[in-house]
């Protein structure tokens, strides 16, 4: 009970303390620059004055934060990466020649690879024959909601429901109740080689292939229905109709749902850490980057993992906001 | 997600299966067999957590609701429970609770535990037989009296009843710390939820409602930040939030300030993006008229702009929440392990490898970590997939 009560204030504190910033500071405004009233008969107000101040009250919670925890750190971790373990001596480019002699680096590169011509395929691909196929049965939406469920479920949570799945005890884990079953030993998936990272992989496609349908069924139900009766007065069956005419309309949804994954995968850290922590090969960089963090200790290296990241989605994360702002400019 | 209405074919009525054409019917056993495979392993973890302990370990989940015949072990009593009857000695007992197995079958060897059926007798030698009844009760018989100091070994194979409890629920909160994580997580959560969206609401209004010099410059650098992966951060934070540590006495590293204001940082620029988007999209009339009639800037935004955002407000409210409840990077980065700052990921992860083998632990944490966000999700799941849908570009 205390501990409740203690989280209470300690909640009820931290957002009062940033209500009490807004409300207080406009009312010190207010209070600083009152109107003056009836100067020589004129009524003088002060309120242009006031209102050339108060927009920097209003934004300047946010630019203070962003600049102390997106600005600087960015531009700290840069600096940073040309900086020994201790981020004390300036080494040069020695993190990045390291890295190209790190057999550990170069495995997490292979496997993030790897990663990212799996999941974002598989996802889109099941998501889509999902959409298209849910949409055709009056338990459509009860079959979206089950498929879209692992989407609220944490990485961690999916690890853990994954690893009941993957176990070895054939009483425990359901596949090796299957393979068993057929008179084969049971096996640890997570330990074959090369295809352990497959596993892990699928536990990512089980997550966003809900993403991917939800996004990709919304555009389908844009395609006009003129165009595609129009196919098949042409004689075009259903699926000459699904390739020619609905995949090419949506071809800009497809796109940016593919990216969006692909960016999740580029960072994708808690599969891996709750998993196998990058044993049996699987590493991939941003599990590393916080092994480097955390177990080595080394800053400077896992500085430069950390900007590898961020040159691996930049220029996607670019490209996907200039879609948006290209589509909000439409509406 | 809306509801779509079916189409109805030209030929009117039609009775469903009968008049499917074989692709029809493929097609809805494709995404039957999909979504089974969906859920099955979050509904196999949904019913191992209530199963009891000894049986979660010993069949699969999917046997759950069937009988388990599984061998056991057990030992007789020794010579000082003999009693004598009749000119014969006997030692009575139970191998376990009556009611709550039933013997198939027995033997008195390692090697042949199955060889006798309950009711049978054995011939242990010398003339004494062992006698097991299907309900557990044994009788051990002698012409002689006794002289063992450990009992026989009984081996038999039991049927068990399905068994579903709360046990696993009770030791997890009891023993693990579950519950304060969870707490803890509410602790991390809604501050994490609640700051940046009122942050971020008034910055939207300034950057489309008012006027101030460097507007666009700010929101288009605000934008720029976007691309920033929060990997960059974590380093230069973390021995930021030290040194001021060792400055400021009050200021500790690992606290819940540090974690709030590091997620409100991380989700502002989208936040920022989505709320603006859709504040400048409000009607420019409503606005200007208040403005008129004398308003301020702060009263036009809490009265008018702040009710008015409220769709906005709780789409991206939802997907912040559930973003910071399934965080697990973050929270390790600013939070300590300690069991007043673990949050139920972190946790979860902690048993993963502490308790990787005790599934009873495992699948009910899991499940007491999971059962927030899918009643977030289940509920309000037209705002969540709305906020998704805007809130894609985060990732992860």
């Amino acid at each position: 009970m205390e501990r409740l009560i203690n989280a209470i204030v300690a909640i009820v504190f931290g957002v009062g303390l940033m209500l009490l910033y807004f409300y207080g500071s406009n009312w010190l405004l207010d209070r600083l620059l009152p109107d003056r009233g009836l100067v020589d008969g004129v009524f003088q107000s002060r309120e242009k004055q006031r209102e050339r101040i108060r927009p920097w009250l209003f934004v300047a919670p946010a630019l203070v934060i962003l600049g102390i925890y997106l600005v600087y750190p960015a531009l700290q971790t840069l600096f940073l990466s040309f900086f020994d373990s201790d981020g004390e001596a300036f080494v040069g480019l020695a993190n990045y020649g390291r890295a190209l002699g790190d057999s550990r680096f170069l495995e997490s590169i292979r496997n993030n690879i790897l990663w990212l011509l799996v999941v974002p395929s598989f996802s889109v691909v099941f998501g889509l024959l999902i959409a298209v196929l849910a949409d055709r049965v009056s338990w459509g939406n009860i079959a979206k909601s089950l498929i879209f469920m692992p989407m609220a479920i944490s990485f961690v949570g999916a690890s853990v429901i994954w690893k009941f799945v993957y176990a070895i005890n054939p009483d425990i884990g359901f596949l090796n109740a299957i393979y068993t079953s057929g008179g084969n030993e049971a096996v640890d998936v997570l330990q074959i080689p090369f295809w352990n990272s497959f596993f892990l992989m699928a536990i990512l496609v089980w997550i966003q292939t809900g993403f991917a349908m939800v996004l990709l069924s919304a555009a389908l139900r844009g395609v006009p229905e003129e165009t595609l009766e129009a196919a098949r007065i042409d004689g075009a069956n259903e699926v000459q109709t699904f390739f020619r005419i609905m995949v090419p309309q949506i071809m800009g949804t497809i796109f940016v749902v593919w990216t969006t994954i692909v960016i999740t995968v580029l960072k994708v850290f808690d599969i891996v850490l709750a998993m196998t922590n990058g044993n049996w090969n699987t590493q991939v960089m941003a599990n590393l980057m916080f092994d480097q963090m955390f177990r080595a200790f080394d800053t400077g290296y896992a500085s430069f993992l950390a900007l590898v990241i961020m040159v691996a989605v930049v220029p996607i994360m670019v490209v996907n906001i200039r879609r948006m702002n290209r589509e909000e400019a439409m509406r | 997600m809306s509801v779509r209405m079916e189409k109805v074919g030209d030929s009117g009525l039609q009775l469903p299966l009968v008049n499917m054409t074989p692709g029809a019917l493929l097609a809805r056993l494709a995404l039957l067999l999909i979504v089974v495979l969906w859920t099955l392993p979050t509904f196999g973890l949904f019913i191992s957590s209530f199963r009891d302990k000894d049986l979660l370990s010993f069949s699969g989940w999917w046997t759950a609701l069937s009988v388990t015949e599984r061998g056991e072990a057990a030992r007789t009593g020794t010579d000082e429970d003999q009693v004598e009857e009749n000119g014969a000695w006997f030692i009575r007992g139970e191998v376990f609770q009556p009611g709550e197995k039933e013997i198939q079958a027995f033997g008195i060897r390692s090697t042949e535990p199955e060889v006798y059926a309950p009711g049978e007798s054995a011939d242990l030698g010398d003339g004494v037989t062992l006698t097991v009844q299907a309900d557990g009760r044994y009788e051990l018989r002698s012409p002689v009296e006794f002289d063992m100091s450990r009992g026989r070994r009984i081996y038999f194979r039991a049927a068990v009843p399905p068994k579903f409890t709360l046990a696993n629920y009770g030791e997890v909160v009891a023993s693990e710390g579950v519950d304060q994580a969870f707490i803890n997580t509410f602790t991390v959560t809604i501050p994490s939820t609640i700051i940046p969206i009122a942050i971020a609401a008034f910055a939207a209004y300034a950057f489309s409602w008012t006027e101030f010099p460097g507007r666009q410059l700010l929101f288009a650098v605000v934008v720029g930040l976007l691309v920033v992966p929060l990997q960059m951060s974590l380093i230069p934070l973390l021995r930021f939030y030290n040194q001021v540590s060792h400055i400021l006495p009050f200021f500790e590293a690992k606290s819940y300030p540090g974690i709030w204001l590091a997620h409100t940082g991380f989700g502002l620029p989208l936040a920022i993006f989505l709320l603006r988007n859709y504040i400048a999209g409000l009607p420019k009339e409503i606005i200007e008229s208040a403005r008129i009639d004398g308003a301020s800037h702060f009263q036009t935004f809490t009265r008018l702009i702040l009710p008015l955002s409220m769709p906005a407000l709780a789409s991206f409210a939802i997907f912040q929440f559930l973003w910071v409840w399934n965080d697990l990077l973050v929270a390790l980065v600013f939070l300590s392990k300690d069991l007043d700052q673990i949050v139920m990921t972190s946790q979860l992860r902690e048993l993963l490898g502490s308790r990787g083998d005790n599934w009873e632990i495992l699948t009910s944490s899991a499940f007491v970590s999971i059962v927030v966000p899918l009643i977030v999700f289940f509920a309000l799941q037209r705002y969540f997939v709305r906020g998704l849908l805007a809130g894609s570009v985060k990732g992860g």
